[in-house]
């Protein structure tokens, strides 16, 4: 079994959904279709209110090199184009459509299965972007420009990521049990963008040991290899998931093809196959559903631009004493304000929550125990850099390494005096990109 | 459902059970047993003493978080370590205002004064036991004899030397006829407190260290470079020097290495630093120990190595600082 060397946490699993198979959610009455779903530029709306759209229709298109398309995920009548409350946590201009219930596909999308063996590189990759895939793990980063990556950098090791190391979620692992087959061609899609010599991972931590028996008797007879890895937080992301398979280590400033890997998630792989052989673009994904605030925590296939109040209500409403709905997984995720926000291609998991530290809450002295230190998977010193970015001193604390951590939330898990420390990090890390971006203007 | 008033906070959203009470209750349930072994050696003035000493600290904790206009943390657990601490360090017949005075000095002029948890330089406890040893010398080295199961308050109790301030005044001959090495392992010797019973202090520190709220680095440094340092000295003269081993249970060497020298707050971070603490530790409590004017040495040598915790702290910063600057800037 296999680990990243250095850190990582064990918080409690908390799977509830694990054996829930992926409920398809209908057609809600409106939905919402954030044009904002990506890593980078904002798609450029191509429909106004009145137009009437097909499923799978562009609606949005891809603005710059780093941007995606987002595509109308039913059939319908276009309402209105308008900024509305983005997961993120701000606003984001957004494409509401009034469903017309028929769910009618757009000529040519969604065919039957194809052989993609003879299709081209470029034609698989225009295949992938014209269907606006991007990470689905959560960092939402267009896939087609991570799937290219600089001529100069050759990549060996391809990873798909099925860690799965965030408490709660589960969607990733339902789909792994539900749809092997996808994901291996999905994966052997990827690998032939690389030549024969690239070699293909799959990573699962041991707490899934169905999906790994599923997987291995698909994969490895397409040369793919299973890996079962250690069940710690967080082996799911990306320079962690890296280390544990390869042993390599990105160092700081390096991205992962500088080493010559590449990582995509369980659910990218699926919605790539779907686009070069179905010809499908990103509409639906499954998410998990769960807390202990939700009547019935479920894994459902739901419309990119559902509401978190419909899913809610499809999941049996949550209870008067939730006071957080999480988006994503409580690691990483993000606390929602209202029940408006819609789901978009990176939300994972949707978590209804009492918090009850939340009111008593209080950040207190550090003790110097030094757990943030012996959890931090990237080797930094958390408490170091929070009290240097409440002190901002912002020359300092880029020595101390501040772009090295990837806002894991190990720290701030571990601290006995509950400190914030990972908040304080990405706050010097806002503030550091700002100073940046005011002295290159 | 629109009645749901939902709160935004910081991730992550789910938080470990550990605290800043839970780390110092445990710390205090370590020194259960020398507690325990205390009140069985010296007798009911030993729980007593113990008993305010505690309550003292607690009531000058409030006192300085009123004071300073602070939350109230006098129950976060870390007075009630420190006046622990304390009590366990001094001699079971010491004065009561004595022991009050002392919980003076370590809450409100070593860790208020600072600014309170965390703040601190030097360990607490240890300083009000360097002071209280420095103002009133002879109460402070008057020590009962240990009387199992003597529920008196030990009012006229018979005193002796330490087996370390027999070796120093009398040297070698003399302190190893006044104990066995199992004397100073069982604990049934002359001492402070809760120094003397290494079998109870060990059984402490093993669970703290089970239960990963000390490492052993700092420890086994200290232990390990006193044994070999006395036991240099030991080879070369044995007739003036005595023995590692009865180095090893006298005084407050297993009391100061697992428990003060541990202390979160005055101790190094890194790894090296606490190799590099215990290390320096462990050196001048031999030699206090050897040459220096006073029998023992441990309290010292740790007051004066949380003097260069920061220096060492920044041992690591700096090369923390180094690795970045020769990395590449982020493209």
């Amino acid at each position: 079994m296999k680990t990243f060397k250095t850190g990582g946490i064990h918080p409690p699993e908390s799977k509830f959904t694990e054996n829930t198979p992926v409920e398809l959610m209908p057609v809600p009455k409106e939905l919402a279709i954030s044009l904002n779903q990506h890593l980078g530029k904002p798609a450029k709306p191509v429909v106004k209110a009145g137009s009437e759209v097909k499923k799978g229709e562009l609606i949005g298109e891809a603005d710059g090199f780093i941007s995606a398309n987002v595509h109308a995920s039913t059939s319908g009548k276009v309402k209105s184009v308008k900024p509305h409350p983005h997961p993120g946590g701000h606003y984001a201009m957004t494409v509401f459509i009034t469903p017309d219930g028929q769910d009618e596909w757009a000529e040519g999308l969604n065919t039957d299965p194809v052989d993609w063996h003879g299709f081209s590189k470029e034609d698989i990759i225009g295949k992938i972007k014209n269907a606006g895939i991007v990470g689905m793990g959560g960092a939402g980063f267009p896939t087609n420009v991570k799937l290219a990556p600089p001529p100069d950098k050759k990549i060996d090791t391809i990873i798909l990521n099925g860690a799965e190391c965030e408490p709660f979620l589960t969607a990733d692992h339902r789909l792994m049990l539900e749809s092997p087959e996808e994901i291996v061609e999905g994966l052997n899609i990827i690998t032939s963008l690389f030549g024969g010599e690239a070699r293909a991972y799959i990573g699962i931590e041991s707490n899934k040991k169905d999906a790994i028996e599923t997987l291995t008797s698909h994969a490895s007879s397409k040369g793919i290899e299973v890996v079962s890895l250690k069940t710690k937080y967080p082996q799911g992301a990306e320079k962690q998931l890296i280390n544990a398979i390869t042993g390599r280590t990105i160092e700081p400033g390096e991205l992962p093809f500088d080493k010559g890997c590449l990582v995509q998630n369980i659910a990218t792989a699926v919605a790539v196959y779907e686009a070069v052989c179905k010809n499908k673009p990103l509409v639906d994904r499954v998410v998990t559903v769960s807390g202990l605030e939700i009547g019935k925590p479920k894994n459902i296939r739901a419309l990119v631009g559902t509401s978190f109040r419909d899913i809610s209500l499809f999941c049996g409403n949550l209870k008067e004493s939730t006071n957080q709905i999480i988006s994503g997984g409580p690691m990483m995720g993000k606390a929602v304000y209202t029940l408006d926000v819609p789901i978009i291609k990176t939300t994972s998991g949707m978590l209804f929550i009492n918090n009850v530290g939340i009111e008593k809450a209080r950040e207190r002295t550090c003790i110097r125990c030094g757990k943030c230190v012996d959890v931090c998977p990237q080797g930094l010193a958390p408490w170091l850099l929070a009290n240097v970015a409440q002190l901002r001193e912002f020359d300092e604390i880029q020595l101390l390494g501040l772009a090295n951590c990837t806002e894991c939330g190990s720290c701030t898990y571990v601290c006995p005096s509950k400190r914030e420390l990972v908040h304080w990090i990405k706050y010097a890390k806002a503030l550091v990109n700002n100073r940046q971006k005011r002295k290159s203007a | 459902m629109e009645s749901v008033n939902l709160k935004v906070s910081n991730a992550p959203f789910v938080r470990s059970k550990d605290s800043i009470e839970s780390v110092m209750y445990n710390v205090a349930l370590a020194l259960a047993p020398a507690t325990v072994m205390s009140v069985y050696l010296f007798g009911m003035r030993a729980l007593v003493l113990t008993v305010v000493c505690i309550l003292s600290c607690i009531a000058f904790e409030w006192l300085m978080d009123k004071a300073r206009n602070k939350p109230n943390s006098c129950l976060d657990g870390s007075a009630l370590v420190t006046g622990l601490l304390l009590a366990l360090n001094v001699p079971a017949n010491l004065p009561l205002w004595m022991v009050v005075t002392g919980s003076f000095i370590a809450i409100v002029a070593t860790k208020h004064v600072f600014g309170g948890l965390g703040y601190n330089v030097f360990n607490p406890a240890l300083v009000a036991r360097v002071f209280l040893l420095i103002s009133f010398p002879a109460a402070m080295t008057s020590w009962p004899m240990p009387a199992p199961f003597s529920f008196d308050m030990m009012v006229d109790m018979e005193t002796g030397a330490s087996p370390l301030g027999i070796l120093k005044t009398d040297g070698v001959q003399a302190a190893l006829a006044s104990l066995s090495l199992m004397d100073g392992f069982y604990g049934t010797m002359t001492g402070s407190l809760g120094e003397t019973s290494a079998l109870a202090l060990l059984a402490g520190a093993v669970w703290l260290w089970y239960k990963k709220y000390i490492t052993m680095y700092i420890p086994l440094t200290i232990m390990g470079s006193v044994f070999l340092f006395t036991g240099l000295f030991h080879l070369i003269d044995p007739g003036t020097y005595a023995s590692p081993a009865f180095h090893m249970v006298t005084g407050g060497l297993i009391l100061g290495a697992f428990f003060m020298a541990t202390d979160m707050v005055t101790s190094p971070l890194s790894i090296r630093g606490q190799l590099l603490f215990g290390l320096g530790c462990g050196l001048l409590t031999a030699v206090i120990r050897l040459w220096g004017g006073y029998p023992e040495g441990i309290s010292f040598a740790i007051l004066i190595m949380n003097s260069f915790v920061p220096l060492i702290d920044r041992w690591d910063l700096n090369d923390r600082k180094a690795e970045n600057k020769k990395k590449p800037e982020k493209p």
